[in-house]
């Protein structure tokens, strides 16, 4: 049985899931149909896309000097103060301000974005990599390891948990922020949430699940990578 | 061709008319200047509504979401085995982007500053629980040992022991959710919650001197939060300054 208060929201769920499904008329538009699948494949692919660019340039920035940083063992307050800054970022203000510097499309949005990423990559890149046991590598030195061997076959196998966190919390605020892409021109499954006037209440709520389960889809499909890159020996003393 | 006429014609009446109109003496707001001084020091009052509801939301989200969160890890810390499933949920939580969460509510509470803060502080219990846990698990054993020793209560254990010794790590873990929650509530305006993101909304993507105002006062107000923070959780424990001054 359905209590009166579940109705309403019952009723609206059901609105966006045929939202997702067919096409409909828009009242607003003069009749132009939104929705449907097609539409929101679209959408998603758009929203993907600007999430891995975004994310691969961000690592291919932050990463290398993290690493670097964690290995040297120096340049730590830069690495906590880029962290603890970037987490400060105004998500809205950012996105409209480098519209407004660099302009629209897709290009500028993955700048834009990429922002978001670097700081928390470049923190855990350091973290991970400087809380590596010393002796571990020194052990490594010691059986002749070249300095890029032990950051590769050492360090960075010991610090995939952290440098997993690392890049799950890049994906959440890029795919998060990728969101409102609309505002700065890309037309992702934001769209249905910012343009009320086209897409109505149906199309408002079928993008808030879409963008709720692409983010939750790509959290957990990180974890369970990280799961698998983890080696053996981390996972017997789970953190 | 009539255009060039007119303008002729208005140049020859008010002296120097057609030279005053370069782009020199537009109105900054509708030239591409990066920041206009004037506008700013004119229409900075029209900022101080948006940053006190900014505050509003930023406090009562964080406080109830410190308050769950906290209630939370208590329990958990009795009832072991609640920790994976709080921590899976209060991630799924955390995972939902802020804009969705937003309009997920909407059949359920519908537009505003209700809505708003129901997401926000559903962002933070994540960073704030998985902080206190972390920091009751990094109490030294032997530490709780003696106490247990000495005749304590598991309340006065909790209370007196492994509290204050876990308050460096649940501060660390307020801040960081208080950070974030200030930049994230300016995403409460597509949901009609108010805060700095409005004259973003309202101004659009071409005034560049509106968005550098309100996205730099919701940045210092979060990087202010985050170092009065920092700075209570060195007053309450003193003897970690000890330690890492030594």
């Amino acid at each position: 049985m359905i209590t009166p208060l579940l109705t309403p929201p019952l009723a609206s769920i059901q609105g966006a899931i045929e939202f997702i499904f067919t096409p409909q008329t828009s009242n607003v538009t003069g009749g132009k149909t939104v929705g449907g699948i097609d539409q929101v494949v679209e959408l998603l692919l758009n929203q993907l896309e600007l999430t891995i660019f975004a994310l691969a340039l961000s690592m291919v920035i932050a990463m290398p000097i993290g690493l670097y940083l964690g290995h040297r063992g120096t340049g730590e307050l830069f690495a906590t103060v880029i962290g603890n800054a970037g987490r400060a970022i105004p998500e809205l203000a950012l996105i409209a301000f480098m519209a407004a510097l660099i302009g629209v499309g897709v290009a500028n949005l993955t700048i834009a974005l990429a922002v978001l990423g670097i700081p928390p990559l470049l923190t855990n890149s350091f973290v991970g990599i400087h809380q590596v046991d010393r002796s571990a590598v020194d052990a490594a030195r010691g059986m002749g390891m070249t300095e890029l061997e032990i950051l590769r076959k050492v360090e960075i196998p010991l610090a995939i948990p952290t440098l997993f966190a690392g890049i799950r919390s890049a994906t959440i605020a890029i795919v998060a922020t990728a969101t409102i892409a609309p505002i700065a021109g890309v037309l992702t499954l934001g769209d249905f949430i910012i343009n009320q006037n086209v897409y109505g209440d149906n199309g408002v709520l079928a993008g808030a699940i879409l963008v709720a389960l692409l983010a939750l889809t790509l959290e957990f499909s990180l974890a369970a990578l990280q799961r698998r890159l983890t080696s053996k020996g981390l996972k017997l003393n789970p953190a | 061709m009539a255009s060039v006429t007119t303008l002729a014609a208005v140049g020859e009446v008010g002296k120097g008319f057609i030279h005053e109109r370069t782009s020199e003496t537009l109105p900054c707001q509708a030239t591409n200047k990066l920041f206009c001084w004037d506008w700013a020091s004119e229409h900075i009052n029209r900022y101080e509504t948006p940053t006190l509801q900014h505050l509003e939301l930023v406090a009562i989200s964080v406080l109830i979401g410190f308050l769950v969160a906290f209630a939370l890890a208590l329990l958990a810390h009795r009832h072991h085995w609640l920790q994976p499933p709080l921590l899976i949920g209060t991630g799924v939580l955390y995972t939902i982007p802020s804009v969705a969460f937003f309009f997920l509510l909407l059949p359920l509470t519908g537009r505003g500053t209700d809505t708003a803060i129901i997401a926000l502080s559903a962002y933070t219990l994540q960073i704030i629980f998985r902080n206190t846990m972390i920091g009751f698990a990094n109490v030294p054993r032997a530490v709780v040992d003696a106490a247990r020793g000495m005749g304590q209560t598991d309340r006065q254990i909790l209370w007196r022991v492994e509290l204050p010794l876990a308050m460096p790590e649940i501060f660390a873990g307020l801040q960081v959710a208080t950070v974030s929650t200030v930049a994230i509530a300016t995403l409460a305006a597509f949901a009609g919650g108010g805060g700095l993101g409005e004259p973003i909304l309202k101004g659009g993507i071409s005034f560049k001197t509106n968005l550098i105002i309100a996205g730099g006062i919701a940045f210092l107000i979060a990087v202010s939060l985050g170092l009065i923070l920092f700075a209570v959780q060195r007053y309450l424990t003193p003897w970690r300054r000890v330690r890492q001054a030594g």
